[in-house]
C-alpha cells in the first residue's frame, strides 16, 4: 500500500532563489516563525517600513549567514513573509533589518543598520546563563530562535479551580531556589522550582504567582551599589521578548531547551493542583525612551508599538521610559496572540497585569471609559477561564482600584485592602468601619462583581516583606544606589518598638504575634488572598522596600527560616488549611445577610473613632459558621461572643495571642471553649472561633492566654 | 556537523544499541534504525555527550514506536550532565533506566 506522506504539501517547493536560499512567498499569519515541510516560515509586522530583511545567522556566530531581502510582492498588506527551505532551526538564529524613514517627530524610528528581534520570537538567546556578562560589541546581542513547540503534555488539564478558592503565592523563579540553603539540583531555575512542589503542597496553596518570566536582560539597570558595583535588573520588568520564556532562569538554558523545563514545571504544578499565574509587563518594553536602545519594536514600527508626543517622544505613563499603545488595533493583536500562545502552549492559567491601568489609555494616554483591549481579553474564546487579574494602577497616577473597566471577569490587586488591614493592624484610629468592608470583600468598591474581583493582599513584591512591615517605621533603600530615594513612603508599617533587627525577647514576640494577625485577617477575608513568597516564614529584605535590584540574599528565600521559624510556618499552614475547610470565609459573591457584626458586646460593633476591636461572624453552606475578633488594640477586651447557631458550640481555632501550639489547631481538631459565652481576647491580637456539633469526647478545653505587650 | 556513530549489539535476548557522539537535529533520524520489533531494546548512552532537544524528542518518539510495537526500551549510562538535561526538561520521566550495562 501506498501512504502519501500527510505532510507533504503541494506549495511545498521553492519558487524563488534569495542570497543562496531556496524561497517562497510564505503564509502571512500567524506571525513568528511557522515549521513547514522542509523548511521555515517566517513573517512580521511593519506598516511604514519601505522594505525588510530576514537576517540568519548560525547559532552563536558573530557575522550573519545570509541576508534575505523580502521581494515586494511577499508583502501582502504591511505584512512581508516568505519561507526559506532547508534550515535547521535548532542552529538558527534570526532578525530582521527594517528599512524606512527616521523622521522623530512624525514617530518614525526606523534605523537599517540594526538587526531587530522579531516581536514574536519563541526564543531569544543572548542571556542564556543568568549573571553571565554581556558583550555589548557582539553584533545583534539579542537574537530571535525558532522554538521546537510540540511537548508531552500527557494528560495535562488546566486545574480549573474556581476563583474564590484561591490561595495565591506570588513568588520569583530565581528567589525561590537561588539561595545556598535551596538544597535543590539547580538552585534558581525552573527546574529547582519544581523540586519544592512537595514544600507549596505541604503549605497548602494551590497558585503560584511567577514574577515577570519573559525573556529579560538582568544587566539592564544604570544602578550601582553604594561601592559602585553595577546592580542588576533582578525582578525583570523590562521585556526583551513578550512569547520567550526567560533562559536565564533554566538550568538548561544554555542548550536552548528553557521552554520544555518551563513546560515540565508547568504540568508538575497541575499534576499537584496548583495554579500557574503569570506577571506580564504589557505596559512598556526594555527599549526605554529615546535615548535607549532599539532591540525590537522601535526599529519595525515605533508608532505602532509606543504612545508618542505630539513632538514624537514618548509617554511615560509606566516609569520607565515609555508606554506600550495598547489599545492601537495592531497592538491590541500583539496582547491578545501573546496571551493565547501562553495559554494553548503553556497551559497557563492566569495573568497579572502589571500597571494595568496603561492598558485602558489611549494612544495619547486619555484613559477610555470602554478600552477595546481590556474588552476584549474579557471576551476571547481562549481566554475564557483565564483569571485575568490587573494591577489597577500606572506611575502617571491613573489609579482605578474598585473602578478598573471589568466586563464582568477582571479581578484587581486591592491596593485598598493592603493599606486598611495594615493600618488597621498597627493601631490606627478611625480603621475598622473600612476594615469591615474590607474584610467581606470590599463590596464598595466591587459591588456587582463580586468578593473575586478582589484580590487581598498585605504584602506584594513591591513593598515590605510582612517581617520587615511589623519591624521597620521606614524604608532602608540605601543598597539600591539611590541613597534611599527610591520605593514608596507610605508603608502604614510599624516597627514594634525598635527600628529592624532587636534581641528584645518582647518586641520580637509582639512582631511575631502581628504577623500571625495579618495572616489571620488576611486568610479568613473573603475575596482571594495572595501570600508574597517568604512571609510564611518570617523573611526580611533588612527594611529595603524595592528589591528590584538586589540579586542576593536580600531577595532570596532563605530555607533555614523554615527551621528556624516553624511556629509561623505552623500557623499559616493551618490557616490555610483551615481556610480551604470553611465556604463561609469565601463566598464569591458578597454575602450581606450572612454576616453579623461584633464589638466588645455581641451584635453591637463599635464603628467609632478610637475603636480597634472588631468581631464578625460569617455563615456558609451546610451550617458553616466561622467567628473572626480582630483587636489592634493594645488593651485586652472581655468579649461577649454571639450564640452561635442551634446544635453548634464555638470551638478555637486559633488565638494569635496563645503560645505555639496553643495558637492554631489543625482543622477538625478544634477544642470547645471553657466559658461558652465569653472570650477575652487579648492585646493586639486575633481570634478565629468555628461553630462545631459537640463531640462524644471532647477535647480538652481551652482557656483563652493573656500576655503582656508593650504599648506603642 | 557533530559527530554520531551507532552499533548494534546483542547482550542475551536484548537488543543493544550502543551510540556515540552527539543526538541533535543533524543525527537524530538516524536513531529509528535501531528499533527491532519485539523482545527487549537497551539503549547505551555512556557515549553520549550530549542530547539537544530534537535528539531528546527523538529519543521520546524512539521510546513511544517501540511500545507500539511491543519491545520493551530501556536506556541506560547516560552522562550526569545528560541525565540532568533530561530531568530538568521532564523527559526523564518518561524512560526505563537500566542501571549498569554488560558489553
Amino acid at each position: 500500500m501506498t501512504v502519501i506522506d500527510s505532510r507533504t504539501r503541494i506549495d511545498s517547493h521553492p519558487t524563488h532563489r534569495i542570497a543562496g536560499y531556496e524561497v517562497r512567498t510564505g503564509r502571512p499569519y500567524p506571525f513568528g516563525v511557522t515549521s513547514v515541510p522542509g523548511g521555515l516560515t517566517f513573517s512580521v509586522y511593519s506598516d511604514r517600513a519601505r522594505s525588510m530583511t530576514l537576517v540568519l545567522f548560525e547559532r552563536g556566530k558573530d557575522e550573519p549567514l545570509a541576508e534575505l531581502e523580502f521581494p515586494a510582492d511577499f508583502r501582502v498588506g504591511s505584512v512581508f513573509s516568505m519561507t526559506v527551505f532547508g534550515l535547521d532551526p535548532e542552529t538558527l538564529e534570526y532578525g530582521f533589518r527594517a528599512d524606512g524613514p527616521f523622521d522623530p517627530v512624525r514617530g518614525d524610528r526606523f534605523d537599517a543598520s540594526q538587526i531587530l528581534v522579531d516581536p514574536h520570537a519563541r526564543l531569544i538567546s543572548g542571556r542564556e546563563v543568568w549573571g553571565s556578562p554581556p558583550n555589548r560589541d557582539r553584533i545583534y546581542p539579542y537574537r530571535s530562535r525558532p522554538l521546537l513547540e510540540d511537548f508531552h503534555w500527557g494528560d495535562d488539564r488546566p486545574p480549573g479551580i474556581p476563583m474564590e478558592e484561591l490561595v495565591i503565592y506570588e513568588t520569583h523563579v530565581r528567589g525561590f531556589t537561588r539561595h545556598p540553603s535551596s538544597g535543590v539540583s539547580a538552585p534558581g531555575t525552573y527546574a529547582g522550582l519544581r523540586e519544592k512542589i512537595p514544600y507549596l503542597r505541604e503549605l497548602g496553596v494551590n497558585c503560584v504567582e511567577l514574577m515577570p518570566i519573559f525573556e529579560f536582560d538582568e544587566f539592564d539597570n544604570p544602578h550601582t551599589d553604594s561601592e559602585g558595583n553595577p546592580l542588576r535588573n533582578y525582578w525583570g520588568y523590562n521585556t526583551l521578548g513578550f512569547f520567550a520564556p526567560k533562559a536565564g532562569y533554566a538550568a538548561t538554558g544554555k542548550y536552548g531547551m528553557q521552554a520544555d523545563e518551563f513546560k515540565a514545571l508547568v504540568k508538575e504544578l497541575h499534576r499537584a493542583g496548583i495554579e500557574v499565574i503569570l506577571d506580564v509587563v504589557f505596559n512598556h518594553t526594555a527599549e526605554g525612551n529615546e535615548n535607549g536602545p532599539t532591540i525590537s519594536f522601535r526599529g519595525l514600527d515605533n508608532t505602532t508599538y509606543y504612545m508618542l508626543t505630539p513632538e514624537g517622544y514618548y509617554y511615560n505613563f509606566s516609569g520607565t521610559g515609555n508606554t506600550m499603545n495598547c489599545n492601537h488595533p495592531v497592538v491590541r493583536g500583539f496582547i491578545l496572540d501573546c496571551l493565547r500562545y501562553w495559554v494553548a502552549e503553556y497551559h497557563i492559567d492566569g495573568f497579572r497585569f502589571d500597571l494595568a491601568a496603561i492598558l485602558d489609555r489611549a494612544g495619547d494616554g486619555t484613559p477610555l471609559p470602554n478600552p477595546p483591549l481590556l474588552e476584549q481579553l474579557a471576551y476571547d474564546p481562549l481566554l475564557r477561564n483565564c483569571k485575568l487579574i490587573a494591577e489597577a494602577w500606572d506611575a502617571a497616577g491613573l489609579y482605578e482600584v474598585g473602578s478598573f473597566p471589568s466586563y464582568g471577569r477582571w479581578s484587581e490587586w486591592n491596593g485598598k485592602y493592603r493599606d486598611t488591614v495594615r493600618r488597621f493592624l498597627k493601631g490606627d484610629s478611625g480603621v475598622v468601619g473600612e476594615l469591615a468592608t474590607r474584610v467581606i470583600g470590599s463590596p464598595d468598591l466591587y459591588d456587582g462583581r463580586g468578593a473575586i474581583a478582589s484580590i487581598n493582599f498585605v504584602t506584594a513584591h513591591d513593598g515590605f516583606t510582612l517581617n520587615d512591615l511589623v519591624s521597620y517605621n521606614d524604608k532602608h533603600n540605601e543598597a539600591n544606589g539611590e541613597g534611599n530615594a527610591d520605593g514608596a513612603n507610605d508603608n502604614n508599617s510599624w516597627n514594634c518598638g525598635v527600628e529592624g533587627p532587636t534581641t528584645d525577647p518582647g518586641v520580637n514576640a509582639l512582631r511575631l504575634r502581628q504577623m500571625k494577625n495579618a495572616m489571620a485577617v488576611l486568610l479568613t477575608s473573603q475575596g482571594v488572598p495572595m501570600i508574597l513568597s517568604g512571609d510564611e516564614v518570617g523573611r526580611t529584605q533588612l527594611g529595603n522596600n524595592n528589591t528590584y535590584c538586589q540579586d542576593n540574599e536580600l531577595s532570596w528565600f532563605d530555607w533555614t527560616l523554615g527551621e528556624s521559624n516553624p511556629e509561623l510556618f505552623r500557623f499559616v499552614r493551618h490557616l490555610i488549611a483551615f481556610r480551604h475547610a470553611h465556604p463561609a470565609l469565601r463566598p464569591a459573591w458578597h454575602p450581606y445577610d450572612a454576616v453579623t457584626w461584633h464589638g466588645v458586646r455581641a451584635g453591637e460593633p463599635d464603628w467609632s473613632a478610637e475603636s480597634r476591636f472588631l468581631a464578625v461572624t460569617r455563615h456558609g453552606p451546610d451550617g458553616d459558621v466561622v467567628h473572626v475578633a480582630m483587636n489592634a488594640h493594645w488593651e485586652a477586651h472581655d468579649t461577649q461572643l454571639p450564640q452561635p447557631p442551634p446544635g453548634l458550640e464555638w470551638c478555637l481555632a486559633a488565638d494569635t495571642a496563645a503560645p505555639a501550639p496553643h495558637d492554631v489547631h489543625p482543622a477538625g481538631t478544634e477544642p470547645p471553649l471553657t466559658h461558652p459565652g465569653r472570650y477575652l481576647v487579648a492585646p493586639r491580637s486575633t481570634v478565629i472561633l468555628v461553630g462545631r456539633a459537640p463531640s462524644d469526647q471532647p477535647p480538652e478545653k481551652e482557656s483563652p492566654w493573656l500576655s503582656p505587650l508593650p504599648s506603642p | 556537523m557533530s559527530s554520531f556513530e551507532m552499533s548494534l549489539g546483542r547482550v542475551g535476548d536484548a537488543t543493544t544499541a550502543i551510540l556515540v557522539g552527539e543526538i541533535d537535529s543533524g543525527s537524530a533520524h538516524q536513531l529509528f534504525a535501531v528499533l527491532v520489533p519485539g523482545g527487549q531494546m537497551l539503549i547505551d548512552l555512556s557515549s553520549v555527550s550530549y542530547v539537544s532537544s530534537s535528539g531528546l524528542r527523538a529519543l521520546l518518539l524512539l521510546h513511544r514506536q517501540a511500545r507500539e510495537q511491543d519491545t520493551r526500551m530501556a536506556i541506560t549510562g547516560v552522562a550526569d550532565e545528560v541525565r540532568f538535561v533530561m530531568a530538568a526538561t521532564g523527559f526523564l520521566d518518561f524512560f526505563e533506566i537500566a542501571e549498569g550495562v554488560h558489553r
